[in-house]
């Protein structure tokens, strides 16, 4: 089975990039073939000047990885488990303490460091994972994940330490995530990957520019069609989708401040709501799917859900 | 063959003599520090052969009869091999776990190739069975096992070449499997046949024709044959014939390990 194929990917030095698709996407399969965990059958990739597949060693010494799942021995201390790591590395003697206590100081756990990991939270364990990916100073660090299964008060922590590390080190980062709001507050650039396929590619912004249009959703009485059919021959309109009995209408415009009252003429509306699109919203235009795992579902069921 | 990256800051060695010997150790010390915390599994290991030794030691003890030696000094070699066997497969296998928690992954992909990963888990192996082995032959020298210094040495060169020979067929077998079920088949098709196998209930001499067969596969049997040599002053073959072929099982079975470490999928 063919997870990735076909991908063509430039990201840049020290930026943030963000790889956003749902579950089964192929974001960890990119990112175990890039940290030279598993072969690609065809094909290769460069990391920091290296060869995938010629030069895995020197790939492997110049990058930090934090995998989805924690992999830190949770029977040794977080000092302990630093420590196994600048061994591995081969951090010199000299270098290695006060590496550690950098790291533990910048993911905020120097306090914690001789507890055993399994007294740890799930927030402190992934933090701690970060710090292991940063002890040997790698220029690129990939994050897959990196706030799965954390509770929301520890994804915020989670996000300012990654902010943090963003701003103060030398470093790409290339995290994973299948959470909209994550990719948008974090990332330089996101690249949305669908069935192992870059299929858009550019900042949030201009991202959601790149689908336009507010959306308007409106609710009404009326159940005559031909409204809607003088709606849809406005220019500023881009999309009308509606409920079968046409009391719920989504309309994707341009500039809805300007011609929400344009359309409010037509249509003798109860309610009327206008978002501004988000990355979900991106997500939905790309792949014609919720991210979340509805197979089904499109731009009609999720504003409809908030009915 | 230089780790070296273009950028500054970077601090990776070359691979020198001091870089793998601390990469082994750090392997090793991880090891030892988690079979000293997994306290219920040291008491675990080392109650099942006392047990053995006591029970069926005492209990076979009241019928069997054997070459002018108490039973229970007479298994007592087979209970030594039976814990390094326990322990080192057991041990071995564990990477089961290892890779099911991820832990493995986050060492494979430091710049660390699979030769010192293997030798440093083998090393913490051969360290856990000597200090099961170490509490063993104290209770050993309790029972009336009269030791020197000179079969001391020698149990320990016994104890540490069966370990290093398990370990690795332990780590081999635990890297073909994918799931924690093929740990029970571990535990029924090979540790029980290697203890039932090695002789460490009974005499190897006068023993019918399949069994004996079976015997001399089992590279247990020459490190019972070896402790009965040392301690007891009695074996089928010499003590040193069975160290050399013991030598031989460590060389084959520490290939065979280090080749299925080195292919096995990382992730």
């Amino acid at each position: 089975m063919t997870a990735v194929a076909g991908l063509h990917l430039d990201i840049h030095e020290n930026e943030v990039f963000g790889l956003l698709g749902s579950n089964g996407a192929g974001k960890t399969t990119v990112i175990h073939m890039l940290a030279t965990l598993l072969k690609p059958t065809s094909g290769t990739a460069t990391v920091n000047g290296y060869d995938i597949i010629k030069d895995p060693a020197k790939v492997r010494a110049s990058i930090g990885i934090v995998f989805q799942a924690p992999s830190s021995d949770d029977m040794l201390t977080g000092y302990e488990n630093l420590k196994l790591h600048s061994l591995l590395y081969g951090i010199p003697r000299h270098l290695r303490e006060n590496r550690i206590a950098g790291v533990l100081d910048l993911v905020g756990l120097t306090e914690r460091k001789d507890d055993q990991v399994k007294k740890y939270s799930g927030g402190m364990r992934r933090r701690l994972e970060i710090a292991r990916g940063l002890i040997h100073k790698p220029k690129v660090i990939f994050l897959d994940e990196p706030t799965l299964g954390l509770d929301p008060s520890s994804r915020e922590s989670m996000w300012k330490y990654i902010q943090r590390l963003a701003k103060e080190e030398k470093i790409t980062i290339i995290l994973t995530t299948h959470y909209m709001e994550e990719a948008d507050i974090l990332c330089d650039r996101i690249g949305i990957i669908d069935k192992g396929k870059i299929i858009a590619l550019d900042t949030p912004s201009k991202l959601k520019a790149m689908i336009g249009g507010d959306i308007i959703k409106l609710k009404t009485q009326q159940k005559n069609i031909l409204n809607i059919e003088i709606l849809k021959r406005f220019t500023f309109v881009r999309k009308i989708e509606h409920t079968t009995d046409k009391r719920l209408l989504i309309l994707s415009v341009d500039d809805a401040s300007r011609n929400l009252p344009i359309i409010l003429k037509q249509i003798d509306a109860e309610s009327v709501e206008v978002t501004n699109p988000t990355l979900n919203d991106v997500f939905l235009y790309f792949t014609g799917r919720n991210i979340k795992e509805q197979p089904e579902g499109g731009f009609m069921e999720r504003y409809a859900l908030y009915d | 063959m230089p780790y070296m990256t273009s950028g500054s800051g970077n601090t990776n060695n070359s691979i020198s003599v001091e870089g793998l010997i601390s990469k082994l150790y750090a392997i090793w010390l991880r090891e030892f520090k988690v079979f000293l915390r997994e306290r219920s599994r040291l008491v675990a290991s080392t109650f099942t052969p006392l047990l053995w030794l006591f029970v069926i030691g005492s209990g076979f003890g009241s019928t069997a009869t054997q070459t002018n030696i108490d039973y229970q000094k007479f298994i007592f070699p087979g209970i030594v091999t039976m814990s390094v066997i326990f322990s080192s497969v057991f041990y071995g296998s564990y990477i089961i776990w290892d890779r099911k928690f991820d832990f493995l992954k986050s060492v494979m992909v430091a710049p660390v190739n699979r030769g010192t990963i293997f030798a440093g888990k083998t090393f913490g192996g051969m360290t856990n069975s000597l200090v099961q082995a170490s509490i063993l032959l104290a209770v050993g020298a309790a029972i009336g096992v009269q030791f020197t210094a000179l079969s001391l040495i020698q149990s320990v060169v016994v104890v540490l070449l069966l370990s290093f020979a398990l370990t690795s067929l332990g780590l081999a077998l635990g890297s073909y499997m994918q799931s924690l079920e093929g740990f029970q088949m571990i535990v029924s098709f090979v540790v029980f046949p290697l203890f039932f196998l090695s002789s460490a209930l009974f005499p190897l001499d006068h023993l019918p024709t399949w069994l004996s067969v079976l015997t001399t596969m089992d590279p247990a049997t020459y490190s019972v044959d070896a402790l009965r040599n040392t301690m007891l002053g009695i074996g089928s073959k010499s003590f040193e014939i069975d160290v050399a072929i013991l030598v031989a099982f460590t060389t084959v079975l520490g290939a065979f390990g280090a080749y299925s470490f080195g292919r096995m999928k990382a992730v």
